[in-house]
Parts: structure tokens; sequence; C-alpha cells
């Protein structure tokens, strides 16, 4: 007990200076890694087995995981060996890369990394049964750089998946919402998907822009592809629709479905001021009259509130 | 500075062309009022292309001006409005309303001449056509 107190607190002291382990605890880890070397081919056997009996990696075959387990297995004695782990990060991202698209979970990957820290530590226990103080150093030297091991895997899992998912988000965000004039004065702004804030606004910018470049006098939002609304997004069409009336140009919005109107109502978003017409071909047949009224002798109402001009 | 108000047929036209100070504001106002009298025209354009700022004092003098021009005969139309400051405009609550926006001076004046040709025709009973 004294001399693995004695020890331990070595390690601690000399950890700070780069990771240079002391005389006795680096000739534990080599003892450790000549042990895992030897027994490579059963122990590796033995942690893909316990891989399919816990029914991880389900959506790899049993070649396939057996592959993946021994170039992982390789990697980690290597990092055992080295205290490096640029080699396993790199392998590990390489891993979650090719992974991730079968639709392997987190939970398999922390899984299978926890396994063999299992399958290791167990064999182990065995080789050093009858030398318990002995057991106690080896993992004292063998259970931080396990444990950082497994890290380095489930972080590098991690962030290949946040990797991917901001990948994903830039592209949703890049199809573009595309402002189309459809003849002369008139544009349409059809909207598909989810609007958060940012989407909003990027959408009011491009549309105010359009409206002065293309000189529109109306314009028709459609919403039919927006599933939900919220009263931030709503206010935020409300604000459009103004910001366009200030730019001379009426809005006219189509497309709201049942649900939406309803959640409007609900939550009792003013949109008094909105001209809405039920889907597009009818907000089309609307704008045209409008400029038609317009081209012809300008109605009472045309241009003096021209957002609020439909909406009675 | 001083806002140059120009006589365009029955128009008056007011191009801001730079940033103004509250007082400048003020005395555009009254110098406009006092024109529409004085000039008995039948429509004011403000110009605010120029301007890439609008604070809650200049919205409020251009609605003022509307109103004032309104009592006195003459539409008032507000022109030039850039994208962005619409957008800003209409954040901070300050949307003009009952007062008319075009994108342009060229659409301003298509704008009153339509209002003015109105108003000689609601001045002969008119009938009722595609209204209400």
């Amino acid at each position: 007990m004294e001399t693995k107190k004695s020890m331990s607190v070595s390690t601690r002291a000399s950890d700070p200076s780069a990771g240079a382990l002391t005389e006795s605890s680096a000739g534990l880890l080599r003892e450790l890694v000549a042990h895992l070397r030897q027994n490579r081919t059963q122990l590796r056997e033995e942690w893909a087995r316990r891989i399919t009996r816990a029914e991880l990696l389900t959506a790899m075959t049993e070649e396939e995981i057996f592959a993946e387990a021994t170039a992982v297995y390789d990697n980690y004695v290597e990092a055992l060996e080295t205290g490096t782990f640029e080699a396993l990060q790199a392998y590990s991202r390489r891993l979650s890369e090719r992974i991730i698209p079968r639709g392997v979970e987190t939970d398999e990957v922390v899984g299978i990394v926890l396994l063999l820290r299992d399958v290791l530590a167990r064999s182990l226990f065995n080789k050093y049964q009858d030398n318990v103080e002995k057991l106690n150093r080896i993992l004292d030297s063998y259970e931080p750089a396990a444990n950082r091991i497994a890290n380095t895997v489930a972080v590098g899992f991690v962030e290949e998946r946040e990797r991917i998912i901001r990948q994903q988000q830039e592209a949703i965000r890049e199809l573009s919402t595309p402002v189309l004039q459809v003849r002369e004065r008139l544009l349409i702004l059809p909207i598909i998907g989810v609007i958060d804030p940012q989407r909003a606004r990027q959408l009011t910018e491009q549309l105010l822009r359009a409206i002065r470049a293309n000189r529109a006098k109306v314009v028709v939002i459609d919403v039919t592809g927006v599933a939900a609304m919220d009263s931030g997004v709503a206010n935020h069409l409300v604000q459009t629709v103004e910001a366009s009336r200030l730019l001379g140009a009426t809005v006219i919005v189509t497309g709201l479905s049942p649900e939406i109107a309803q959640t409007l109502v609900t939550i009792g978003v003013d949109l008094s001021e909105m001209a809405t017409v039920g889907d597009l071909q009818g907000g089309i047949e609307e704008a045209e009259r409008l400029l038609a009224d317009r081209a012809a002798i300008p109605g009472p109402q045309a241009g003096r509130e021209p957002g609020t001009e439909l909406n009675r | 500075m001083e806002v140059p108000i120009l006589r365009q047929g029955q128009y008056l036209i007011a191009s801001i062309q730079s940033a103004l100070t509250d007082a400048d504001l003020s005395h555009l106002r009254e110098a406009l009022i006092a024109q529409v009298g004085r000039s008995r025209c039948r429509g004011v354009i403000v110009d605010v292309t120029a301007l890439d700022v609008m604070d809650s004092f200049a919205v409020r003098t251009l609605r003022d001006i509307a109103h004032m021009a309104r009592l006195r005969g003459a539409e008032t139309v507000i022109v030039g409005i850039q994208p962005d400051v619409a957008f800003a405009m209409v954040q901070l609550g300050l949307t003009l309303k009952g007062v008319a926006t075009v994108l342009d001076l060229e659409e301003g004046l298509a704008f009153l001449d339509g209002r003015t040709k109105e108003r000689t025709l609601d001045a002969k009973p008119k009938k009722p056509s595609g209204r209400g």
C-alpha cells in the first residue's frame, strides 16, 4: 500500500513535465504494451466477440467489425506506448467519417471503446492475479492513458458529427430563397422549409433589394412550403410587409396553411395589416389586378396605403 | 444645411441631400407647408434617397409634413427610402402609417399624377365601379 501511494504521487508530480513518466512507471507501461502486443490476436478477437454480443455496431458486418477492431487495437496500443494521441485522433476521425453515414450512434462508439478497456483490463487481471501489488501499479499507469484514449475516440466521433451538422446547416442556409420576377413589376418569393430568425432576416434583405432592383410594385410571398410559424417569424413577416410598403410595393401573402392560420390567431399575432390570399394562383391573379388598376387610372387606394388596401 | 425646394408643374419637390439636424428638419417642414399655400400646388414629393439613417424625429417630421400638406390641399409622397433604412424603420416601429411611400422620384410623380387625376374625377359624379 505504501509503495503504491508513493508511486502514484511520483507519477502525478512528474506529469506536468511534458508527460514524461518516471522510470518505473515507464517500465511498467513498456511491460504492458509488450503484453498487449503478445496477446494481440486473442485480445482483439475477444473484443470483437464482446462487441457482437453486446449488439453494438449492428450496422456493420462481423468482418468489418473485426477489421476496424484490429485497426483500433493497434492504434490504441501505439497511443499507450508513445503517449501521443495525434495518430489515434486522426484515425478516429477517419473512422467516424466512414461509420457515421451508416447510422452508427454515439453510444455505440463510446460502448466499444469502453469494452476494449474492459477486455484489456480483464486480461491484466488474469496475468497479474498472483501479484496484486504489481497489478495495482500496472493499472495505475494503464488507467489514465486508457481513459484519455477513450476520451479521444469519443470526442473525435462527436466532433465529426458536429462538423457534419454544421455542414448541413450551411447547405440549408445556402439553398437561397429565390426572388422571382414573374412579369414587369411583379415578384414572387416562395418560402420553403423552416424559417429561423437568421434566415428570416436574410430573406427580408433579399426581398427589399429585389424590390429596388426590379422596381417591383407587387410582391407575392408564398408560404405554402412553411410547416410551422411562431410569433417571432410572423412578426418578422409583418415587418417585411411594412418595409416593402416603404419601398412602394404591395405585399400579398399566400398559402397560409390551416394549422398556421390557427396558430397565428391563437397566439394573437396581428396580421390585420397584411393582405392574404388563399393560394399562389389567387395571389398572382390579385397582383395582376392591382397592377392593371395602376397602369390604367390609379384607383383611389392605389398607393395610398398599399399595405392595407386588400384587407377588408 | 437648407433643403432646396423645387417647383415642378403642380408639385413641389424637396430633395434631401445629406443628413439633417432636427432643426433643419423643422425648417424644411415649415418651408414646405408655407410654399404649398403660396404656390397653390397639388402635390409634395420628399426625396430621401440620400439618407442612410432615419431616426424617429425624421420620421415624425415626414409624417407631419404629409398631414399638414393634406390640410393645405396637397398630397405628399415620400420617395427613395433605402432597403436597409426601411427595414431598420419597421424594426423600430416607425412605419409612416398613412403616408404614401414609393420607390423613387419617377414613381412619385406618377403616383401624384394618378392622385390628382382621381381627384378631378372625384369632383364629377362618379359611378362606383369595382370599388368596395
